[in-house]
Parts: C-alpha cells; sequence; structure tokens
C-alpha cells in the first residue's frame, strides 16, 4: 500500500513523503528533497567563469580559463557524488530493525542499519538550527552498560529537514510497530 | 515476535527436501543451511546431523519442509511432505513452498503445542529473509571463536542479533564440505553442492607454508638474536645505531618480518589483515628497491654521484664561508661588535677548512662506499631512503657543530643575563624553595653586576643573529631529513592489501549488512534481500 503527500522542509523547500506499507511488520518511509535548481547551477557557474575571464584579462594565460572550466568540471561532480541527497528512505522491520538510506544525485546510497535489540525508542527532538528552534526526528540506542542510558542519538532525514507535521506522520506510523515489538518482546 | 527465515539464495532453485538448519529462539528465527533432497532415508538423516552436530557444536536440525512445485502433478507430494513432520518434529515446524513461474512463496509457520482452547495450532507470520552463504562467509562478520573453555554442546547464544545467524552459517562450514558428486548416504544442496570451492594455488601455498615458515623464523630469531648481543650494547656503538635512522628502519623491518612468519595462526581477521598488509608492503618495498638498485648500477650512475658529490660539498662549504663573511661584516645594516664579531666568524672559518679537508681526504673511497650503500636498496626502497637521510645527515654534520655552539652561546647568554637582570632589581632565585626572592646585595656586588649586565646586554644582538642564521640552516637540513622520512613511513604504513581487497574483492571488507524490500504480494508473506554493507564511496 503506498501513500504520497507533499510537505515543505525547514526553509520553505517542497518535500514529497512517500509511505509503504509493506506488511503490518515491515513500513518504508521515503522523503525526496528539492531537486538541483538550474538557477543556483547556472548562477555558480556564471561567476566561477567571469572571475576566470577577469584573471585571464590581468595575466593572458590562458591556462586559466582551462583550468576554471576544469574546477567547475570536477565541482559538479564531486558535489553531485558526495553533497547532493535526492532521496532519504526510513525502513522499519519489526523484530529486526530499522535501516537508513541516503541516494545522492548520481546514484550512490549509503545505508546504515541498526539491529531492534539496540533500539531504545524513536522520538521527536527539539534543536537550535542557526537562528531558528526545529524539530527533527531521531533514534535512541540503548547503553550496553547501563539499563536506562542511552549511548547515541541518530538523528534520521538530515538533509531532507522536513518540518513537525511530516515528522509526526512517520512518528505515529513508526510507533504502531516499534509498540507492538516491545509487546512481543517483553512477553517470552 | 514475527517468525524470521533465513534461506540461501542458492536453494532457491533447487528441489522439493527438507529444510536443514539452526532454530534461535531469542531472536524467533530459523536460519536454514542446506536442503536434503529426495530419496533419504531418515535414519541416517538424523545420523548425519547428528555427526555435523557434533563436529561444529551447532544444534543442527530439521526444520521444516520445502516444496518446488515444478509441474501440476506434484500435488501428492504436498501431502507426503506435511506426513514428515511427524518423523522429524520440531517446534515451530516450517513449510515453505513455491509455486514454478511465480516470484511469491508462501510459507506456514505451524506449532503443535499451542493448548487446545486456541483451536487450529497456532500459525505464525513468516517474514523470509534470502542472504548469500558464499558472501556470509567470506565477509567474516561472525564474532571471533568462542574462548576454548566453554563446554561442548550448543553454540554460545551470547551473540545477539544478527551476529547470532552469521555465527551459524561459520561455524557449519562441516555441512558445506560434501558435494553432490559425493557418493554419501545424504544428497544435500548448499553452496558448495555444485563443487567445492577451492584453488590449486592456495592449497600448495598452504601446504609449503608449514614448513618456510618454520625455516624462516629460525632464521630471523638468529639474527635478532645476534643483533641484541653484548656487542653491541657498548657505549660508542649503542650511541651511533640509536642516532642512525638506518638502524632503526632496519629493526622495525626485522619485526615486521618476525611477526609475519611466526608459526602461530591469526587468531581473528583483522590480524590477519595487519599480517597481509605488512607481507604486500614488504614486497613493494623489496621490489621498488631492486628497481633503484638496476637503475643505479646502470651506466655509471655510481661514478656519476660520487665525482659529483665532492664538488657540492665544496660548493656548501663556499656558501657557508660568504654567510659568515657576510655577517662578520654588517648584516642586513645591523652593527655588531666587532671583536666579538671577528671571533665568532674566525671560529667557524676555522671549522669549516677543518671539515672540507676531511671531504677531500675522504673523496677517493667515497665511489666505493657509495656502490656497497647501492647495494642496500635490494633490502628495500625504505633502507636506500634511510641511508640516503644517514648521509645527508653527516654531510651536514659541521651545520649541525654551528647550530649547536650558537645555541650554547646563546643560551648561556640569556641565563646570564636574567640572573644579572634579578640582581639589578634587587632579588635573587632561591635553589631551595624554587622561586625569587628578595636579597640585600653589597655595593660591590651590585657594582660587577650591573657592569657585566650592560656588557652581556650589548653584546646580545650579535649573539642572536649568529644563533637566529644557523638555527634556520638546521631547520633547512631538518626539514629535508623529514621528507625523506614522511616517504618511509608512507611506504612502510601503507594497507596496500586492503586497498586492493577494497577494489578487486569488496565483499570481503562488509561492515554491516543492509536490507532490501522484494517484490510484495498483499496476502503473502514478506521477501527481503540481506547483503553486506561497504565501507567508503
Amino acid at each position: 500500500m503506498e501513500a504520497e503527500q507533499s510537505f515543505s522542509d525547514i526553509c520553505g523547500g517542497r518535500l514529497a513523503l512517500q509511505c509503504r506499507y509493506y506488511s503490518p511488520s515491515c513500513r518504508e518511509f521515503c522523503v525526496s528533497c528539492p531537486r538541483l535548481s538550474l538557477r543556483s547551477l547556472t548562477a555558480v557557474t556564471c561567476t566561477v567563469w567571469l572571475a576566470a575571464y577577469g584573471l585571464f584579462t590581468l595575466c593572458e594565460n590562458s591556462m586559466i580559463l582551462s583550468a576554471a572550466i576544469f574546477i567547475t568540471l570536477l565541482g559538479l561532480l564531486g558535489y553531485l557524488h558526495f553533497v547532493k541527497i535526492d532521496q532519504e528512505t526510513l525502513l522499519i522491520i519489526d523484530s529486526l530493525g530499522i535501516q537508513m538510506t541516503s541516494s545522492y544525485a548520481s546514484g550512490k546510497e549509503s545505508t546504515t542499519f541498526i539491529e531492534m535489540g539496540k533500539v531504545k525508542d524513536l522520538v521527536i527532538n527539539e534543536a537550535i538550527y542557526m537562528q531558528k528552534v526545529i524539530y527533527y526526528l531521531c533514534i535512541l540506542l540503548k547503553d550496553p552498560v547501563e539499563p536506562h542510558g542511552i549511548s547515541q542519538v541518530v538523528p534520521v532525514f538530515q538533509s531532507a529537514k522536513p518540518r513537525l507535521d511530516c515528522l509526526i506522520e512517520v512518528y505515529r506510523s513508526c510507533q504502531e510497530i516499534l509498540a507492538h515489538q516491545k509487546a512481543t518482546s517483553a512477553s517470552p | 515476535m514475527v517468525l524470521k527465515a533465513f534461506f540461501p539464495t542458492c536453494c532457491a532453485s533447487a528441489d522439493s527436501g527438507l529444510l536443514v538448519g539452526r532454530w534461535v529462539p531469542e531472536q524467533s528465527s530459523a536460519v536454514v543451511l542446506a536442503v536434503v533432497h529426495f530419496p533419504f532415508i531418515p535414519i541416517q538423516v538424523k545420523e548425519l546431523l547428528a555427526q555435523v552436530q557434533q563436529a561444529s557444536r551447532v544444534g543442527v536440525a530439521v526444520l521444516g519442509t520445502w516444496c518446488h512445485r515444478r509441474q501440476e502433478s506434484e500435488e501428492s507430494l504436498g501431502h507426503f511432505l506435511e506426513g514428515l513432520g511427524a518423523i522429524f518434529s520440531h517446534e515451530p515446524w516450517l513449510q515453505l513452498c513455491r509455486e514454478r513461474g511465480s516470484k511469491f512463496w508462501s510459507c506456514k509457520a505451524t506449532h503443535r503445542q499451542v493448548p487446545a482452547s486456541l483451536g487450529a495450532p497456532g500459525q505464525d507470520q513468516v517474514m523470509l529473509i534470502f542472504y548469500d552463504q558464499r558472501k556470509v562467509l567470506l565477509s567474516q562478520l561472525h564474532p571471533p571463536a568462542a574462548l576454548p573453555d566453554h563446554q561442548a554442546g550448543d553454540a554460545t547464544a551470547s551473540a545477539g542479533g544478527l551476529a547470532a545467524v552469521f555465527d551459524t552459517v561459520a561455524r557449519s562450514e562441516v555441512l558445506f564440505r560434501s558435494d553432490q558428486f559425493d557418493e554419501g548416504p545424504v544428497r544435500l544442496s548448499h553452496w558448495q553442492s555444485e563443487g567445492v570451492e577451492a584453488s590449486i594455488l592456495v592449497e600448495l601455498a598452504k601446504q609449503a607454508s608449514g614448513p618456510i615458515c618454520l625455516l624462516l623464523a629460525c632464521l630471523l630469531s638468529l639474527i635478532s638474536a645476534a643483533s641484541t648481543s653484548r656487542v653491541f650494547k657498548l657505549w660508542p656503538l649503542s650511541f651511533i645505531w640509536s642516532k642512525l635512522s638506518t638502524c632503526e628502519q632496519l629493526r622495525h623491518r626485522l619485526g615486521q618480518l618476525t611477526l609475519i612468519f611466526s608459526t602461530q595462526k591469526a587468531e581473528n581477521p583483522a590480524q590477519l589483515m595487519r599480517k597481509a598488509n605488512m607481507l604486500v608492503s614488504v614486497f613493494l618495498d623489496v621490489a621498488l628497491g631492486l628497481a633503484l638498485l638496476s637503475w643505479l648500477h646502470g651506466k655509471d650512475r655510481i661514478g656519476q654521484l660520487a665525482d659529483a658529490l665532492v664538488p657540492v660539498a665544496d660548493h656548501v662549504a663556499e656558501e657557508l664561508q660568504h654567510l659568515l663573511q657576510w655577517l662578520m661584516g654588517a648584516p642586513a645594516g645591523l652593527k655588531m661588535n666587532r671583536a666579538l664579531d671577528q671571533v665568532l666568524g674566525r671560529f667557524f672559518l676555522y671549522h669549516i677548512h677543518l671539515w672540507i679537508s676531511y671531504i677531500h681526504l675522504m673523496s677517493p673511497f667515497i665511489e666505493r662506499i657509495l656502490w656497497h650503500l647501492g647495494l642496500s636498496a635490494c633490502l628495500g626502497l625504505t633502507v636506500a631512503l634511510s641511508i640516503l637521510s644517514d648521509i645527508i645527515a653527516l654531510l651536514t654534520f659541521h651545520i649541525y657543530c654551528f647550530y649547536v655552539y650558537g645555541a650554547r652561546l646563546y643560551c648561556m647568554k640569556i641565563c646570564g643575563l636574567s640572573s644579572l637582570w634579578r640582581l639589578f632589581r634587587g632579588k635573587k632565585w632561591n635553589v631551595l624553595r624554587q622561586r625569587v626572592d628578595s636579597c640585600s646585595y653589597d655595593l660591590d656586588q651590585l657594582f660587577i653586576g650591573t657592569l657585566l649586565f650592560t656588557i652581556l646586554v650589548f653584546l646580545l644582538p650579535t649573539t642572536a643573529l649568529y644563533y637566529l642564521v644557523f638555527t634556520l640552516l638546521r631547520l633547512l637540513v631538518v626539514t629535508v631529513q623529514g621528507l625523506i622520512h614522511l616517504l618511509v613511513d608512507l611506504v612502510n604504513s601503507l594497507p596496500l592489501y586492503s586497498l586492493g581487497l577494497r577494489l578487486c574483492r569488496p565483499y570481503r571488507l562488509a561492515a554491516g549488512v543492509k536490507f532490501r524490500v522484494l517484490e510484495h504480494e498483499a496476502g503473502r508473506p514478506l521477501r527481503l534481500l540481506m547483503q553486506g554493507a561497504l565501507l567508503g564511496p
């Protein structure tokens, strides 16, 4: 079962949330970030090339122009492969674990999987980000030494940064599964 | 809890039969290791499982049935398979079924011992997780071997979560040793059933490595015993050994080789990786060293080098003399104290003169020395670079001496100045209490103290300038030596084996797992694919 809704992120950009319910024990939430805008790409390229042309008129060395083209290309490739995240996915499987995947614009995917035995809870937390106070969803991990302590806080949807309404949707859905998981794991 | 069935991808196309594996009750997961095909005799299957259990200490049992319907007329097979549940009782009993031409499977798990008040035997939701047996075994995600003082029996269930699954697969190597061409009583299907995976070269290397390691370990222990003998502990030799970077590098390499060729096996994958990295770096080192050797000894390059060495040393000495003449004059417009200037300048000039005579004395032997030193490149490029660094240190020994003299003079001057400055203010350094105390001096003490203080203050610029110039020269030499040592460290510690593995066999370096949800149909069990998650880009 699939449902798609549109929300906005903390800066006002449009986000799309896709919820897929594979089974009562497995759900997937996919947040897709706004695409690379042509306007900003053109602006950056023009700035770099104008600066290079300015340097060229000063130094009369044509290497500067080829270097500028090279740098622009490499910079764009590096940005697409290492920085620009297209989609972030949260897959929660009852009694197995939670998996977070980030897929970059160049197609690269980086995955983190946390076993259910390590997950204490999934909460919405507040944070001060630059000049704003934002909400973010995070996974609390159990501390192996202290039974009631928390060893690590893992934030989810870090580059998409959706707003509270989107987070509440995801939170409610995940808590259903986590509650079921806690009920069955508490019983022997 | 949802029942998880870990199923190997290689058995997905196998014929119908019995599922053999291990049931982990804490995780409510069934790890399927192999499929036993028809025809079989139940007694023999039970014997085989008992053998495997004894050899690997993993609780292997028959978990259920696997039905692969290739034609429509195999309905009777289904009933036959259900009857098997009575012979091999297992709680819960799994029944996996796959239709021909359909991607979706049907799974049922029945509990027999559920109390009768619930009516029919209870059924659980089943989740199928496919895993690649070969990759799971090779990526070594399982925890290291249990301590030897654990009692023999079922494997320790202390490994939680997915580690228990990897542990099970890794320990059941005994089960995977028979392939379909063996004439055993039972026909199994698993990742090695097409033929046990082995390589002739690897097997030969394993057989040969035993005696070779023993021989080399004896040789290396002899060498290290000889190097730690009493002869080398005598004062002049031990001092020289500690200063030369070549000896340091040789000792490091000896230590590494001893570790590689030691007769005890690596305990865990991390140690094995470390040993392999060391071995590859030693090979690369020796290969580069031999390349350097062949380049040096061809076309009489050593002769050219030796011919160029003495003029270069002369040139450096001349430049130093020019520098000292400049310092003795009015350097950068500063006015020096003539007498001190002349004394220091002449002292250093005489030093340079001695040094040049020494170099000229050595010049007929230089070529032969260089030729013999060049031979040491066959021990490795790092040794050759360390020797180069030592040669630079020896050739610029006079700069080091000048730096030491300048620094000592400056240090003494500063000590004197600080002490006389305290006297000038009427204070004294209390050695007992480690602090500055006031003190009443006599008039003549004060007079002489102030006089000396004035003299030292006016001589300060001269000494400071000499100190500055020689420190900068020494820094230059140290920078060059530092760059060479950086290169040596790079060759020593670059983990080339791991880099090679990352490029050629990335699944060996998996750090975790990732799951992918396969095509799903409502009403059918959920199917997931478990793969290794690689590090890096």
